[in-house]
């Protein structure tokens, strides 16, 4: 890096208007150091908002010590540099500044929110966080205890056995089907170098998305983006993963434990993000179990016969895979009732797809519905950071709405055979009646 | 509080419970009008997005049913969305489904709330149909009777299937003796399972009305124009003419110091949790509640508070260690305090390293350096509230149900940053007595081997 060169380059400016009234303006920047972000300049409230993510989440972590990159993001904020645990908090306190760190599959994300008088000082211990973490005995061992607590106290929760039996059964052997916290065989392995390991390997300036809103204009989030980025290694150390599809579909697995309401999670291949057919199957989603009142499982389980609370299947998208998961929790003696439902519902789906009338309502709140996943700084931060892992380009939310609108009936259809035409593989926790294991192992 | 649809929901009402949403700078902005038939209207502008959530928030909550009829608040709650007279079923969400909007509800003690966040240009819609519902509403055992078995599935969903809250109800109901807020909000099952439309629309017919409602709107939306629109819409219902005063049950002197031990057979992880009766915002005297606030966070909030320092890093004792304060109530509020011991840890021991911490603090008091890292905490969250247009319309819509102003609301930080280190030592030594508490232990049963089956 060439320490005279302190310009700052603005590469492109778009107005990203989701809509009516005002419209937001996002900015390429490169800050001197040769770091690129996206920043959306907002001067109503005084803060600063930041959101990033590192490539390189749980699935690198080692087989025989799952939960390392997890036991990483819990002890990022527990000293760092000069600073043991109790005088990092006592600095963040001080200033109220907000940091999370938190790990997915694929990324590790994190947030940062101050207050606009506190923004270097937040920006330098971010820094001290990603560059220089201590990893003290003392609060590795404190931290992994409470690791354990949630472990332990997982084993008998009907909602994490189900999900967790899923994916271990739909990804066996693959990063994906071992869970992002671990498991109680492999937390205690992980030690603190292994962790140095993981920082090592995955913080780095290349591959890193940020996302930077608040009060502050292009050369001063430049300046700041550099304070706690410019120092980590210019690339990372990440171990290819495989692609993958899930696999165990058409079983359904029983997982005993006592509880009043079985808890049911089901799902079978998703469609990548960069599909052809992604939009399309990403409305047909919403009309079979999206998170509205109007949905047909909705409308089916819940709203017809009372059978369960909540009722829901989203799309899933990972660099390496993608399915489609759902779940639902309902009385022991109903739940083959309402699994048949549910899947009465998805042949329906991949046999006729939606009617006219479905996919135009449809369209109407995916498009509708975008303004109100940009309403608050650390709502448009996490939609931006989300934007570039997914690669859509600066001017995604400009034309977001033509590429639904794009989607006819016949694509609508021809996705819903795709996303629910195969077998599902189906894992359920409690005492359901009637129910037990079936299929075979693959 | 409970929420009408699914889980996800769940996380963001409740978190309005126990966090001191507030704002600093929002103040001067904020328009408060009652209409001619007693409907209170606070609009909130925020012009950044063009989006608004309108709330309705009515002044009933589960502490109003009929005892006998606990949960009946909820279950009306979820029957709102049953369609009416002019609405069938079903019409007023597909409405905000295909405008793009977000819906849901929810119940407390003390009010029961509807919300959506829609467009801004879609504001006077939303408006018409939730004004068609304040007294609109026509029910038939064809949606009561499933809807009771979704009510139920809730119930297993947070309570059943979940020993920490199976706890939680229990300790709420050893605390109070007398006042209706040791009923759960869900409800118990044998009274939910009885619950009729005669129920309902008898509840509804005496509590839904615009004298007893308050109208929330933050979001791109002038006050001007949004008070027009109210006044043709929610102004065309007319006025309730016997709301009562809501006058509840009070709590005997407590004076017997309560604990008690629920055994699940689940329990991998046991925990403690202990709640202390003391004065809510309404009914606190004044800058006692501050007090609390902040008695609470230096206690139990964060790795560098009193009981985390203690419990989970000096004394390596426990897991976690925290405490929490919730301010709206209309009457009473409750003072918590939680832990799970580390492994070979043992319940009594975990409580007795917890008493020890709350004694020093009512012994030697808090230190100015924790008093001010608290209230520079307490002061920003004011600021970052503000950066949330559905936080700041849940924080007016909490508040203003329970007892308190706009006012109020508004001067938030002052009173935080008045509040001074005897004040919360003070606050300490009145109400974490522990006549006013009940200690619940959360252990596994291993009376009962769980049956296996394949």
């Amino acid at each position: 890096m060439n320490r005279f060169a302190s310009f700052l380059l603005i590469v492109a400016a778009l107005a990203a208007g989701a809509g009516t009234a005002s419209a937001m303006t996002i900015e390429k920047i490169v800050s001197p150091s040769g770091i690129e972000a996206w920043l959306v300049r907002e001067k109503a409230v005084p803060l600063v908002a930041l959101n990033y993510a590192f490539h390189g989440g749980a699935s690198q972590d080692e087989a025989d010590k799952s939960g390392t990159a997890n036991l990483v993001a819990d002890l990022l904020d527990e000293g760092a540099g000069d600073l043991d645990s109790k005088a990092y908090h006592e600095r963040l306190e001080n200033h109220a500044i907000e940091l999370t760190f938190q790990v997915g599959r694929d990324y590790l994300h994190g947030s940062l929110r101050t207050l606009n008088e506190h923004r270097d000082e937040a920006f330098d211990l971010l820094r001290l966080a990603l560059s220089k973490p201590r990893f003290d005995a003392d609060a590795v061992s404190r931290i992994r205890e409470q690791e354990l607590a949630l472990l332990r106290r997982d084993t008998t929760n009907p909602n994490d056995l189900a999900n967790r039996r899923w994916w271990q059964t739909a990804f066996h052997g693959h990063p994906y089907g071992r869970e992002t916290k671990g498991s109680l065989e492999t937390v205690p392995r992980i030690t603190a170098d292994d962790m140095r390991n993981y920082v090592r390997r995955v913080f780095a300036r290349n591959e890193l998305k940020i996302s930077i809103v608040g009060d502050v204009d292009a050369k001063t989030a430049g300046a700041l983006i550099d304070r706690a980025f410019a120092g980590l290694p210019a690339k990372n150390d990440l171990k290819p993963v495989p692609n993958a599809s899930p696999t165990g579909l058409g079983r359904r697995i029983v997982i005993d434990v006592d509880v009043p309401q079985a808890v049911v999670t089901f799902g079978g291949q998703g469609i990548p993000r960069h599909d052809p057919q992604f939009m399309a199957a990403y409305i047909v989603n919403h009309i079979l179990g999206g998170g509205s009142f109007t949905s047909r499982l909705y409308t089916e389980v819940r709203e017809k016969r009372g059978l369960a609370y909540g009722v829901s299947d989203s799309l899933v998208w990972f660099q390496r895979a993608a399915v489609m998961l759902g779940g639902t929790a309902t009385r022991a003696d109903r739940t083959a009732d309402a699994l048949s439902v549910i899947e009465a519902e998805i042949k329906r789906m991949a046999k006729d797809g939606p009617t006219p009338d479905e996919l135009v309502a449809a369209k109407s709140f995916l498009k509708g519905s975008y303004a109100l996943t940009l309403d608050t700084s650390s709502k448009i931060g996490a939609q931006l950071t989300q934007i570039q892992i997914d690669d859509l380009g600066m001017d995604y939310i400009q034309h977001r709405g033509a590429l639904i609108d794009a989607v006819t009936i016949e694509d609508a259809k021809a996705a819903a055979r795709r996303l629910y035409g195969g077998n599902m593989l189906v894992t359920i926790a409690g005492r359901p009646k009637g129910l037990t294991s079936s299929g075979t192992t693959e | 509080m409970l929420t009408k649809p699914n889980f996800t929901h769940a996380a963001l009402v409740a978190a309005l419970a126990c966090a001191p949403f507030a704002a600093e700078a929002a103040g001067p902005d904020v328009a408060d009008y009652t209409l001619p038939n007693g409907l209170e209207l606070v609009v909130i502008p925020d012009h950044r997005a063009p989006v608004i959530t309108h709330m309705i928030w009515y002044k009933v909550g589960a502490a109003d049913e009929t005892p006998g009829k606990s949960g009946l608040a909820h279950f009306l709650e979820h029957l709102m969305f049953k369609g009416t007279a002019k609405n069938p079923a079903g019409k007023f969400s597909q409405v905000v489904a295909r405008i793009g909007g977000q819906e849901n509800a929810f119940t407390s003690q003390d009010y029961t709330g509807y919300f959506q966040r829609v467009p801004s240009d879609q504001l006077k819609t939303v408006m018409e149909f939730e004004a068609d519902r304040m007294t609109g509403l026509r029910l038939t055992d064809d949606v009561v009777l499933p809807e009771r078995n979704v009510i139920l599935e809730e119930q297993n969903q947070r309570v059943g299937n979940n020993p920490p809250a199976r706890l939680t109800e229990q300790v709420d109901a050893a605390l109070y003796l007398n006042h209706p807020y040791g009923k759960p909000v869900i409800g118990w099952r044998h009274e939910m399972e009885q619950l009729s439309r005669d129920d309902a629309i008898g509840f509804y017919r005496r509590f839904y009305a615009p004298n007893n409602a308050v109208v929330v709107i933050a979001g791109d939306v002038d006050p001007a124009q949004a008070r027009t629109m109210a006044e043709e819409t929610y102004g065309k219902v007319a006025r309730h003419g016997a709301m009562l005063p809501r006058i509840r049950p009070e709590e005997p002197p407590p004076v017997a110091v309560r604990s008690l031990t629920l055994a699940d057979p689940r329990v991998e992880m046991p925990s403690l949790q202990r709640e202390y009766l003391v004065p809510s915002f309404k009914t606190a005297k004044k800058g006692e509640s501050e007090a609390l606030e902040v008695l609470s966070h230096i206690l139990g909030s964060g790795s560098n508070s009193r009981l985390y320092r203690a419990l989970v890093v000096d004394k390596q004792a426990a897991v976690m260690a925290g405490a929490w304060y919730d301010a709206n109530a209309l009457d009473y509020s409750k003072f918590g305090v939680q832990a799970g011991p580390r492994p070979g840890v043992t319940l009594p021991q975990l409580e007795a390293e917890i008493d020890t911490v709350i004694a020093q603090l009512i012994d030697k008091g808090v230190t100015e350096e924790e008093l001010e890292r608290t209230k520079t905490k307490l002061i920003a969250d004011a600021v970052y509230a503000q950066d949330n247009q559905a936080s700041m319309a849940r924080w007016y819509g909490a508040s203003l149900t329970t007892g308190a102003g706009v006012k109020d609301v508004q001067s938030w930080p002052d009173r935080i940053r008045a509040v001074t280190a005897d004040q919360v030592r003070d606050a300490a030594r009145q109400w974490l007595e522990k006549r006013r508490s009940v200690t619940g232990y959360l252990i596994k049963d291993v009376s009962v081997r769980a049956e296996k089956r394949s």
